[in-house]
C-alpha cells in the first residue's frame, strides 16, 4: 500500500519539514499540512529528537461553530435541524441522538413502528457514509492511488460498484428524510411526514441489487494487503440483547464496563488540548484511551448482526475480537450489508406509524441519549425549561472521541518506521489515521457547556 | 499537457454537507470528473496541485483569523469563484454568534479559550472577495450544481432561478401549510432550491435556500403576528440556517427594535434566558 503518486511538494507543506540541531540534539519535525480524504481539515505533527519520537499531535484547526451555547434558548422542537448542520456526512446521527435525548427527558415513547422507521432511516445513513469512506476515501490507500477519481481510471468497475452501493442510500435517505443531506422529515416525537408503504416498496430492487453489490464488495476490500500492527484497544458500544447496536442498549466497554447514558459523564471525560479545537476524551476510570466505531460493534456484537453478513464475516475470516485498526475498512464493509439486510426486513413488516407524531407537552427536565453514529457513540445532554426551550446541551462526537486513540496508535506506530524519509513516513501516519474514517467536522466545536451566569 | 479546466474545492468553517455533494453526485460523477481536472479537493484525493484553477468552490463561512488571507489567495489563484452553501453565502447557522457576546460563547463551549482562535463574527465570502456566483441552500441542490458547472464549461453566466418556495409549493399541488393549518412557513421570502420539501412534509420552510430575490419580509412579519406568533419568534424565525443574510438579518433586527421599544419581548435568539 502507500504507493501514492501525491506530488506533496506542491502545497502540502514540505518546507515546514526541517531538521535542527542544538545542544547535540537533532530535532526532525516532519509536518502533514492537510490529511486528505477525511472529512473536514486537519493536519498532523511528528516530532523526533535524537531519532527517538518525541511527540504526535493530530492537529484539528477548523474554527469552532460552537453549536452548544447556539442551542441556548432556541425552541426543543428545533433541535434536529440545528444539530444536523454539525455534519453533513452523518446528520442523522445528530438528529437521532438528539430526539432520543429530549424524548427521554420529556418522557415519550414514540413506539414500535417509529422506532423501526428510525432504524431505517439510520441504516441507510450507514450505508450512505460507510460506502463514501470505504470506497471513495479509503480503497485508494490500500492499491495505491491518490484517490477515487484517479483509481476509476484502472478500476473503473470497482468505483462504480461502489458510487451505486452509495446511491441505493441515498435514494432511502431521500425518501424518508425528505433529502439526503440534512433531512427535514425527523421530529420529537417521531416524523413529519412517515414515508408510504408503496413509496418504499419500489426501492426494494434498488436495494436488493445494492445488499448483491455489497456483499461482492466485502470479498474485495478483506482481500487488501493489511499492514502487520496491533494495539490493545479497549473498545466501547452501545450493545442491546437482541440486536445489532444503532439507538438504544447499554454502553459497555470490553473490559467489562456497562452502564447507561445518564452514566455517560462520570465515565467518559473531555480533556482540551492546545493543538486542536476539538476535545480529546479518556476514561476516567481507567485513565485510558478507548476506540469507538465499526470494528468495536463488530467486536461487541458480531453474533447480532444479521444472517448474511454474519455469514460473510466468517467467510472472509475476520477473527474477532480484531485489534488490527487496517481491517476497520472490512467491519465498515459487513456494517453496509448489515444495514442492507436489515432494510429489507424493516420494509418488508413496514406499517406507517398512527400517529406519525406522538404529542408532548414541554417542561422543565433533562434528559440523554446515546446512539451509534457511523463512527460511533454520539452523546447528547439536554436541559429544556418550563417553555420548551434549551438551556444547557452538550454533544460529545466520537472522532473527538476517537482522537487520543489515534494519537495512541501513531505512537506505537511510529518508531517501527523511523528510517522512512518523511515523505513515506507522512504518507503511513496519514494512512492510519484514516483508517478511523475521522470527521473533523463533527470533532471540533464542542465540550460541556459550562455558563457562568455571574452572580 | 493537460487541457480541460481545472476545479478546485476548498472549505472554511461548515459541516462539509455541501462538497460531500459533489461526491454524491453518483452517476454524473465520474462523467464530470473527465470533463474537469480536479486539482484540489482534500476531501477525495491527496494529489494536491496549486493554482491557478478555473473554477473554485468554496464551502463555509469565514470564521477564523487564518482564513482571512486564506479567501484572499483563493481569488487570487482562481478564474471563477463560486460560493456553495447557506455558510459560504450568508455565514451559515454559526452567524447566530454574530449577535451574541463571542467571549462569552468561548467560555461556554471551551474550558481553555485561550487555545481557540476564532473571529467574533462568522461572515460571507463575499464579505471578503469579489464572488463570481452564489449558489444558495442548506445543502446546497445536486442539480443546481450541476446546472452552474455546466454553465461554466459551457461559457455562459448560470441561470439559477431565484422565486419563492411559496411559487414551488402551488406549481407542485403542495396545500399551503400556513392558509390551511396556520403553520408558520418562512416558503413566501426564502429562495427555490428545495423544490418545497418541508411544506411537502406538512411542516413549514425554515429558510435553508435564505431570501429569495425580492422577498416581501414585512408583509410575512406582519401576517406571522396575526397569526399569533410572538415577535421573540419571528426573530427567532429569521435568525436560523441563513440569520446573517442582509434581508433575513434586516428583519429580525427590525422586529427585535420594535418590540424592544413597546417592550414585548426581548427578541433575541440566543441570549441568555
Amino acid at each position: 500500500m502507500n504507493r501514492d503518486d501525491m506530488n506533496r511538494d506542491v502545497t502540502n507543506a514540505d518546507d515546514t519539514n526541517h531538521d535542527d540541531e542544538k545542544d547535540g540534539v537533532t530535532t526532525r519535525t516532519i509536518r502533514v499540512e492537510n490529511v486528505t480524504r477525511v472529512e473536514g481539515e486537519g493536519g498532523l505533527d511528528i516530532r523526533l529528537r535524537s531519532g527517538a519520537l518525541d511527540d504526535v499531535k493530530l492537529n484539528i484547526f477548523e474554527s469552532p461553530r460552537f453549536f452548544e451555547a447556539m442551542l441556548r434558548g432556541r425552541p426543543l422542537e428545533e433541535t434536529p435541524d440545528i444539530t444536523a448542520r454539525i455534519c453533513g456526512i452523518c446528520p442523522v446521527a445528530y438528529q437521532m441522538s438528539s430526539v432520543h435525548a429530549l424524548e427521554r427527558a420529556l418522557g415519550v415513547d414514540p413506539g414500535e413502528e417509529i422506532r423501526r422507521l428510525r432504524r431505517l432511516l439510520y441504516c441507510a445513513e450507514w450505508i450512505e457514509s460507510h460506502a463514501l469512506h470505504v470506497h471513495l476515501l479509503h480503497a485508494p490507500d490500500f492499491l495505491g492511488y491518490p484517490g477515487s477519481l484517479e483509481m476509476s481510471r484502472d478500476l473503473p468497475e470497482e468505483v462504480t460498484r461502489g458510487l451505486q452501493i452509495r446511491k441505493a442510500g441515498n435514494a432511502l435517505l431521500d425518501l424518508i428524510g425528505g433529502r439526503a443531506v440534512h433531512p427535514i422529515n425527523v421530529a420529537v416525537g417521531g416524523f413529519y411526514k412517515p414515508p408510504r408503504r408503496e413509496s418504499l416498496g419500489r426501492l426494494v430492487p434498488d436495494l436488493e441489487a445494492g445488499l448483491r453489490l455489497a456483499i461482492d464488495a466485502t470479498r474485495w476490500v478483506a482481500g487488501f494487503d493489511f499492514p502487520d500492527f496491533e494495539q490493545a484497544y479497549d473498545t466501547v458500544c452501545l450493545v442491546h440483547p437482541d440486536e445489532y447496536p444503532m439507538c438504544e442498549g447499554r454502553i459497555e466497554a470490553s473490559d467489562g464496563l456497562s452502564i447507561t447514558s445518564d452514566e455517560f459523564e462520570s465515565v467518559f471525560v473531555e480533556r482540551q488540548v492546545e493543538h486542536s479545537t476539538a476535545m480529546q476524551s479518556i476514561r476516567s476510570d481507567t485513565g485510558a484511551t478507548y476506540l469507538l466505531g465499526p470494528l468495536a460493534r463488530i467486536n461487541g456484537c458480531r453474533d447480532r448482526l444479521m444472517p448474511v453478513a454474519r455469514r460473510l464475516a466468517d467467510e472472509v475470516g475476520l477473527q474477532t475480537p480484531c485489534h488490527n485498526p487496517y481491517q476497520m475498512i472490512v467491519a465498515r464493509s459487513l456494517e453496509i450489508v448489515h444495514a442492507y439486510e436489515e432494510s429489507l426486513q424493516i420494509i418488508a413488516g413496514y406499517r406507517e406509524p398512527q400517529p406519525s407524531r406522538v404529542a408532548y407537552r414541554p417542561h422543565a427536565a433533562a434528559g440523554s441519549a446515546v446512539t451509534e453514529a457511523p463512527r460511533g457513540m454520539l452523546y447528547h445532554r439536554y436541559r429544556i425549561d418550563e417553555g420548551g426551550a434549551i438551556c444547557e446541551a452538550n454533544i460529545i462526537p466520537p472522532t473527538s472521541q476517537n482522537q487520543s486513540q489515534i494519537e495512541r496508535d501513531l505512537r506505537s506506530f511510529l518508531p517501527g518506521i523511523l528510517e522512512m524519509d518523511d515523505d513515506e513516513l507522512a504518507k503511513r501516519c496519514e494512512s492510519l489515521v484514516r483508517c478511523y474514517d475521522p470527521c473533523i467536522s463533527c470533532s471540533t466545536h464542542f465540550l460541556q457547556v459550562r455558563i457562568d451566569r455571574g452572580a | 499537457m493537460e487541457s480541460r479546466p481545472t476545479l478546485a474545492v476548498f472549505k472554511f468553517a461548515s459541516c462539509d454537507g455541501c462538497q460531500l455533494t459533489l461526491l454524491s453526485l453518483e452517476d454524473d460523477l465520474l462523467a464530470l470528473a473527465s470533463r474537469l481536472h480536479v486539482a484540489h479537493f482534500l476531501e477525495a484525493t491527496s494529489r494536491i496541485e496549486p493554482g491557478p484553477y478555473d473554477i473554485a468552490l468554496v464551502e463555509g463561512s469565514v470564521s477564523a483569523p487564518r482564513d482571512l488571507e486564506r479567501i484572499r489567495q483563493i481569488r487570487r489563484d482562481s478564474r471563477y469563484l463560486i460560493t456553495i452553501g447557506a455558510c459560504a453565502t450568508a455565514g451559515g447557522i454559526q452567524a447566530l454568534r454574530n449577535w451574541a457576546d463571542s467571549e462569552e460563547y468561548l467560555r461556554a463551549v471551551y474550558a481553555r479559550p485561550e487555545y481557540i482562535e476564532t473571529l467574533a463574527k462568522s461572515t460571507a465570502i463575499a464579505d471578503h472577495v469579489t464572488v463570481d456566483f452564489e449558489l444558495r441552500g442548506c445543502p446546497i441542490d445536486k442539480r443546481q450544481l450541476l446546472d452552474v458547472i455546466g454553465s461554466l464549461l459551457a461559457g455562459r453566466r448560470p441561470r439559477i432561478p431565484n422565486h419563492e418556495v411559496c411559487l414551488d409549493c402551488k406549481r407542485n399541488g403542495t396545500v399551503c401549510v400556513m392558509v390551511a393549518h396556520g403553520t408558520p412557513c418562512l416558503g413566501p421570502v426564502t429562495h427555490s432550491g428545495c423544490d418545497a420539501l418541508c411544506p411537502a412534509h406538512d411542516r413549514g420552510c425554515y429558510g435553508c435556500f435564505g431570501p429569495s430575490s425580492q422577498p416581501n419580509l414585512v408583509s410575512l412579519s406582519d401576517q406571522l403576528r396575526r397569526d399569533g406568533m410572538p415577535p421573540r419568534e419571528i426573530v427567532q424565525a429569521f435568525r436560523g440556517i441563513n440569520a446573517y443574510s442582509p434581508e433575513f438579518r434586516g428583519e429580525g433586527d427590525r422586529i427585535e427594535a420594535e418590540s424592544g421599544r413597546s417592550g414585548e419581548a426581548d427578541g433575541s435568539g440566543e441570549a441568555e434566558r
